[in-house]
């Protein structure tokens, strides 16, 4: 099939499998290597990304099913300001260890900010529950959440 | 290399079920794990695969008299925050998973699913929920407890497509949902319990109780809920009703939970609720 997606905001065509996973199709063919593959049956989020404003895991989906859909990675997410406000914050919070499930924690967090722009601590935990975290204990990855909160105050 | 459809109407989906064997794919957040391969590579799908987003009028949750129509294409997302959805329904459906994975399963896919720790099961059985199966020639509806004859075990034919989910109404005062697992997200049932009654002056009007995840099937008595109908809720006899139960709770010992475990486990919960519906 040819795959028509926009891709943090450019219009894409390519020619693909379409039972082929949009995550493999993310990292290979389009070399958005922030989107990682933890475990690739859809428990630990690193593949996360956001598919028409809302957070799947791209190991579940295959390609056929998104066909003119709008997709939106931290690649995308960095370029824009309530992304780099977002990023800021998990540096400063110290949220970000090894790095490997940052990029879907911070697809998760514009996603929750963008539907609840001032989140209570429980409404946070729960946004972000489909995104496993080894190094930190994920304290610090709910204050940078919250500090993102506060500072972009008024961009979401 | 497998072939994939994407049909954009019902009417293209059934005529494409009819011409082939092929697997229905919705949210595909099931299929793409049992089906996976190695990284890098396509799912190994054994057969064509159906995929169903593209159907524009199959996502509506709406009434119809007196009961609650959901759709097929409709997510356990859009299922736990609809404000028709019954309650304990919404409950269930909001505690699969997580947001990931629920803004892509459909309830019909963890209906046709038909894992014994299915988590929309529960409520849809105590409710009596019923599910509409289509073909080219035209539509039949069943008890969900008539379509799912065991594990991963549906009568849908090969021709057929669910459709939609007919859930009756909640007309309980008094409800318990628990459901017990390892964590608070991404977590497989280990034992889950819904109840829900309807007590009017005293008198018990109606009571529906259905354990999950302890069973090959969702396990349910509308005998042992017969006998407590009618009854004052004080005059209740929690050990009688719990070793009724006793005696149908027949779990297995799995990779995730004990068979000890999760009999001990049910009947707490059940003593719970029917505490809570004394007290009334």
């Amino acid at each position: 099939m040819t795959l028509n997606i926009t891709l943090n905001g450019k219009q894409i065509s390519l020619k693909t499998d379409p039972l082929r996973r949009l995550l493999d199709i993310l990292r290979v063919d389009l070399k958005m290597t922030s989107v990682k593959e933890g475990c690739g049956e859809g428990e630990c989020g690193a593949c996360s990304i956001l598919l028409d404003g809302e957070i799947v895991n791209s190991c579940m989906i295959p390609a056929g099913t998104v066909n003119n859909s709008s997709i939106v990675t931290s690649e995308g997410l960095r370029e824009t300001e309530r992304g780099r406000v977002i990023i800021e914050a998990f540096a400063g919070e110290g949220a970000v260890q090894c790095g490997f499930c940052t990029p879907g924690m911070l697809i998760a967090a514009e996603w929750l900010l963008s539907k609840n722009p001032d989140p209570s601590d429980v409404e946070i935990r729960e946004a972000l529950s489909g995104n496993l975290c080894r190094c930190t204990g994920y304290d610090m990855i709910i204050d940078g959440v919250k500090t993102a909160a506060k500072r972009g105050a008024g961009l979401w | 290399m497998v072939k994939s459809y994407r049909p954009e109407t019902l009417k293209e989906a059934l005529e494409l079920r009819r011409s082939e064997k092929m697997i229905p794919l919705a949210g595909g957040t099931d299929l793409m794990v049992k089906f996976r391969n190695w990284a890098g590579l396509p799912p190994l799908f054994e057969k064509s695969v159906l995929m169903l987003n593209n159907i524009s009028d199959l996502s509506g949750i709406y009434s119809e008299g007196k009961n609650i129509i959901i759709e097929a294409g409709v997510t356990l997302t859009e299922t736990a925050e609809s404000e028709c959805v019954p309650a304990p329904l919404r409950k269930a459906a909001a505690q699969i998973a997580a947001p990931g994975i629920r803004n892509r399963a459909t309830l019909a896919g963890n209906i046709c699913n038909a894992s014994p720790a299915g988590d929309t099961l529960v409520p849809l059985y105590v409710l009596g929920a019923k599910v509409r199966l289509e073909n080219i020639h035209g539509r039949r509806e069943l008890l969900i407890s008539e379509y799912i004859r065991g594990p991963g075990k549906t009568v849908l034919k090969d021709d057929e497509l669910l459709t939609a989910v007919i859930v009756p109404p909640d007309t309980s005062n008094i409800s318990f949902y628990k459901k017990v697992g390892t964590r608070k997200a991404n977590a497989l049932t280990k034992v889950s319990f819904l109840g829900l009654a309807e007590i009017k002056e005293g008198i018990l009007n109606r009571i529906n109780l259905a354990f999950g995840a302890v069973g090959p099937v969702i396990v349910r008595s509308k005998e042992i809920e017969a006998k407590l109908i009618g009854l004052k809720s004080g005059e209740i006899d929690i050990d009688k009703v719990s070793a009724e139960f006793s005696a149908l709770i027949i779990p297995i010992d799995d990779q995730r939970s004990t068979a000890k475990y999760r009999k001990k486990v049910a009947l707490n919960l059940l003593g719970r609720f029917l505490t809570r519906v004394k007290e009334l």
